[in-house]
């Protein structure tokens, strides 16, 4: 590979410069340290040296051209025992520069910069413990505009942000036209009750970290609701029977008991396995079409609620899902799950049955595109083979991100859940 | 009468002369009143000349010791307190005259005289009727006389003076302030020191260098008593080896002149008294700011036990009048004044300066082992409900302090347990208050454990404590 010579900043805010004069011809061999042009700007000349042996092959920008953009290639070195011919033939790689051109892209480095979490997309300045405490408290640094030098994230606007939402200060990702709704100040909010009539309790950040994510979520994410009811006769009496099979130990203890949820989490896994296009994620430029499913489970902890994350479910069985459930339902109130454990996922299980809802509708959790609200099982009237039956019946809601799963779509991955919940079987499969 | 100034500023210290030249950077028309000398106390009753002494001290301590590097002097090691002294007061000369042209450079106007504000706006100068002090540097050329001057904006950055304690009242020649203290005629055999933090320390050390017996007399039940806990100890502890003799919780309620001795009254914690004879004393107890006189009062400008009230930019609560370095409040050191006069300035000019953040604002004794640090101490962290992870390394683990002949000292680190931040930093030690600004800067990036844990040292360097320091805080020091 030749190497570009790329036209310096003299500064970090230079963005263009003149080159005043090349020192080197074409054909001259070049060593580290040699000084193969002069730079101007109307505040200082700089020489540009080689880095690398090797011979310089083209001049790009001629001598005497003014305003070049920092970081234009001026002009090409053959690597080490590279064939300065088949170089020089390469096609010179400088854009046409007229003035009512559209501004080029800047020339991007080979490597892009790291972002924290090793997303791509433009490098965020932020202080080192602005990055922690962001990636600690799941705030995602683009939305939040930094007050420090040069616009640089630092403490402060990170505990800004968690203390009011990042709605609060100017998104900086203009790419995403959120518009933030007025809210009332608290001021005329207070005004609408009599003074002693309440009492008040400071949000803790688990508080503001719900009101801000589901803000957010409902505002940025166009969703959707479609409803089934399933048929849990054959589950309720497969679920008997696993659990009436669990081994013992001593004290007679069972070694798992699996719960209507459990099936629901695997049944909304292996749903999603059958229906692909459905597991996704929606960004601005492509859909990430996951891999495995990752079911995050909604659970309430006094003062709030989390997600932990059941990673590939589809893959797990019921005793596993059921253990890590428990395992995570105990952690989670005592509020001792790690980051990793409740972000991501690709979809997401909210179950209100046991207090008696019917039926409702959730709110997406991003990264998600779907999200599953669980009913109450409860006995119903249907009519089977022209007769009046009883059987247990669920009504599920799917919430969906319409960016990313279409109605059809959507409608065929309730279709292949409610075909797992009604043939259970097929999870044991 | 003149076009008015846009910035006048009271008092050319340290604060006061760079606030000047920030202001003429600026485009401001500025002037800078002053009554004695150009560059403050810092510079010629204070930081400087005292550094100037401390070198010598130093110098003298390591010819001591010559041998210890296999070095022969051949004669008597001695010293000459009149160079001594006439070295310290050249190096602030210099450094005085240095200012003088850094503001003729800067086109700022010196006005010399004593200054009171008539009313917004309107500064009156008039011949200060303050004895200077001897011998003073010369007051510079080309500067502007009594009168009344205009100004769209004043900056009161008056400095501070040494508090007097009732009953120990200095008469400049048994009982000294730090003015007589760096001046001598000769080095006294013995001397009180009533004061532990930086001033006094500093005193202690150099003239316990140069071979006067030293007590040192703090009200506090620890030396140092700005700096850690940890420190202040370590530091006793070596002060206490080379011969000073410390006294804590304990107060002097009067000290009796008698013919070339003092004869201080001191009480401890428990009530019990005794009585200390020494050739001198030294009252360092504090400094107190200049607001007086300076009509202040009659403006209504807040005013709180000698310190004016201001705020992060220097705004006092009169629109048009600014105060900043020791007259607006601790901690009264001559880099905080500066930075406040930068930031008072850029905020008139209507930059966006960051407010004055004072806990990371560094501090530097130069005795022997110098101290210096920066942030929280652990017991304020710990105060202030930080879950603490604390790093500590030794100068004998250290390859560097090994070879110059230094492995007494000590860098201490504290960071916040929940997020890794780095809340504060505690040396002991030689040239600590040089490795200091490491942690400053690291500090202002605001750095976790990971920064510094993921820098490289150079090799070898006192610096490397710092790294083994932090690595210490998380159970991965290599040295120890």
């Amino acid at each position: 590979m030749p190497i570009d010579i790329l036209m310096p900043a003299l500064s970090p805010t230079m963005e263009k410069g003149n080159l005043a004069r090349w020192l080197k011809k074409e054909g001259d061999k070049i060593k580290p340290g040699d000084v193969l042009a002069e730079i101007e700007t109307d505040k200082a000349t700089m020489e540009v040296e080689a880095v690398v042996e090797g011979v310089l092959v083209k001049i790009v920008v001629p001598e005497g051209t003014a305003d070049v953009p920092v970081d234009d290639v001026i002009g090409l070195i053959t690597g080490e025992g590279e064939d300065a011919k088949s170089v020089a033939s390469r096609p010179s790689p400088v854009r046409e520069k007229t003035l009512d051109a559209p501004p080029a892209a800047p020339n991007t480095p080979a490597v892009a910069p790291r972002t924290p979490n090793g997303e791509s997309g433009p490098r965020i300045f932020a202080s080192p413990l602005a990055r922690r405490i962001a990636m600690e408290s799941g705030l995602d640094l683009a939305s939040i505009t930094g007050s420090g030098p040069h616009g640089r994230i630092i403490e402060r606007d990170v505990k800004a942000a968690l203390a009011h939402g990042p709605a609060a200060v100017p998104a900086q990702d203009t790419k995403a036209p959120s518009v933030p709704l007025p809210t009332p100040p608290d001021e005329l909010t207070r005004k609408n009750f009599a003074p002693d009539s309440f009492e008040e309790i400071p949000h803790d950040s688990m508080r503001k970290t719900i009101a801000r994510r589901l803000v957010e979520a409902s505002r940025t994410i166009p969703h959707f609701y479609l409803t089934a009811d399933g048929n849990l006769d054959a589950l309720m009496s497969l679920r008997e029977a696993i659990n009436a099979a669990a081994p013992k130990d001593k004290e007679g203890k069972p070694a798992y008991k699996i719960s209507v949820n459990d099936f629901i989490v695997k049944a909304l896994a292996l749903a999603l396995i059958r229906i692909p296009d459905a597991n996704v994620t929606w960004t601005e430029t492509a859909m990430l079409k996951h891999k495995h499913a990752d079911i995050g489970v909604a659970v309430a902890i006094p003062g709030g609620l989390i997600t932990p994350i059941v990673r590939a479910a589809e893959t797990k069985s019921l005793s596993v899902i059921s253990s890590e459930m428990k395992d995570f339902s105990s952690r989670a109130r005592a509020r001792k799950l790690r980051p990793e454990e409740y972000q991501g996922g690709s979809s997401a299980v909210s179950n209100l049955g046991m207090f008696g809802t019917k039926s409702f509708s959730a709110i997406i959790n991003p990264p998600q595109a779907t999200i599953l609200a669980v009913g109450a099982a409860e006995p119903r009237v249907v009519v089977k083979g022209g007769a009046s039956v009883v059987a247990t019946l669920l009504s599920v809601t799917l919430s969906c991100d319409h960016r990313a799963v279409d109605g059809v779509l959507g409608a065929k991955l309730l279709a292949a859940f409610k075909d797992l919940l009604e043939q259970p079987a097929g999870m044991l499969a | 009468m003149a076009e008015p100034y846009d910035i006048l500023i009271i008092g050319g210290g340290p604060g006061g002369y760079v606030a000047a030249i920030r202001a003429a950077q600026l485009g401001f028309k500025t002037a800078v009143v002053e009554r004695e000398h150009l560059g403050g106390i810092c510079l010629n009753w204070g930081c400087i000349p005292t550094k100037a002494l401390l070198r010598s001290a130093e110098i003298f301590h390591y010819l001591n010791h010559a041998k210890d590097y296999g070095l022969k002097v051949d004669g008597k090691i001695g010293f000459d307190p009149a160079v001594v002294v006439k070295r310290s007061r050249a190096v602030s000369a210099q450094l005085n005259n240095g200012v003088g042209f850094l503001l003729k450079k800067n086109k700022v106007d010196v006005i010399w005289g004593e200054a009171r504000i008539a009313k917004p706006g309107e500064v009156l100068v008039s011949t200060s009727k303050k004895p200077a002090m001897q011998p003073p540097n010369p007051v510079p050329k080309g500067i502007l006389g009594p009168g009344t001057y205009l100004a769209k904006n004043i900056i009161v950055a008056t400095g501070a003076r040494p508090r007097v304690i009732p009953g120990v009242e200095p008469d400049g020649k048994l009982i000294w302030t730090y003015f007589e203290a760096m001046v001598p005629e000769k080095f006294p055999k013995s001397l009180i020191v009533v004061g532990s933090g930086a001033i006094g320390i500093e005193f202690a050390s150099f003239y316990r260098t140069m071979g006067t017996q030293v007590i040192v007399v703090e009200i506090l039940p620890q030396i140092l008593p700005a700096e850690d806990v940890e420190i202040a100890a370590h530091a006793r502890k070596h002060f206490e080896k080379q011969g000073i003799e410390i006294l804590i919780s304990t107060t002097v309620t009067r000290a009796e002149k008698k013919p070339d001795c003092v004869v201080a009254a001191i009480e401890d914690s428990r009530g019990a008294t005794q009585a200390l004879e020494a050739e001198r004393l030294i009252s360092a107890a504090g400094v107190t700011g200049n607001a007086e006189n300076l009509g202040l009062e009659t403006l209504g400008v807040k005013i709180e036990r000698g310190i004016i009230v201001a705020d992060g930019m220097g705004r006092t609560n009169v629109p048009g009048i600014y105060a900043i370095g020791d007259v607006a409040g601790p901690p009264m050191l001559a880099h905080k004044a500066e930075h406040e006069g930068v930031i008072c300035v850029e905020a008139i000019k209507g930059l966006d300066p960051h407010p004055m953040e004072k806990t990371m604002i560094p501090s530097c004794t130069y005795c022997n082992p110098q101290i210096a640090s920066v942030g929280l101490t652990e017991a304020k962290a710990k105060e202030l409900g930080f879950e603490v992870r604390i790093g500590r390394f030794p100068f004998i683990g250290n390859g560097k302090a090994i070879a110059l002949g230094e492995p007494e000292g000590l860098v201490k680190t504290i960071f916040d347990a929940k997020t890794g931040k780095l809340l504060g930093a505690h040396m002991a030690g030689a040239e600590v208050t040089e490795l200091i600004q490491g942690f400053v800067i690291a500090m202002n990036c605001e750095t976790t454990e990971g920064e510094l844990i993921n820098s490289i040292f150079p090799h070898p360097t006192l610096s490397e404590m710092m790294h083994e320091s932090a690595l210490d805080a998380y159970r991965r020091v290599i040295h120890l």
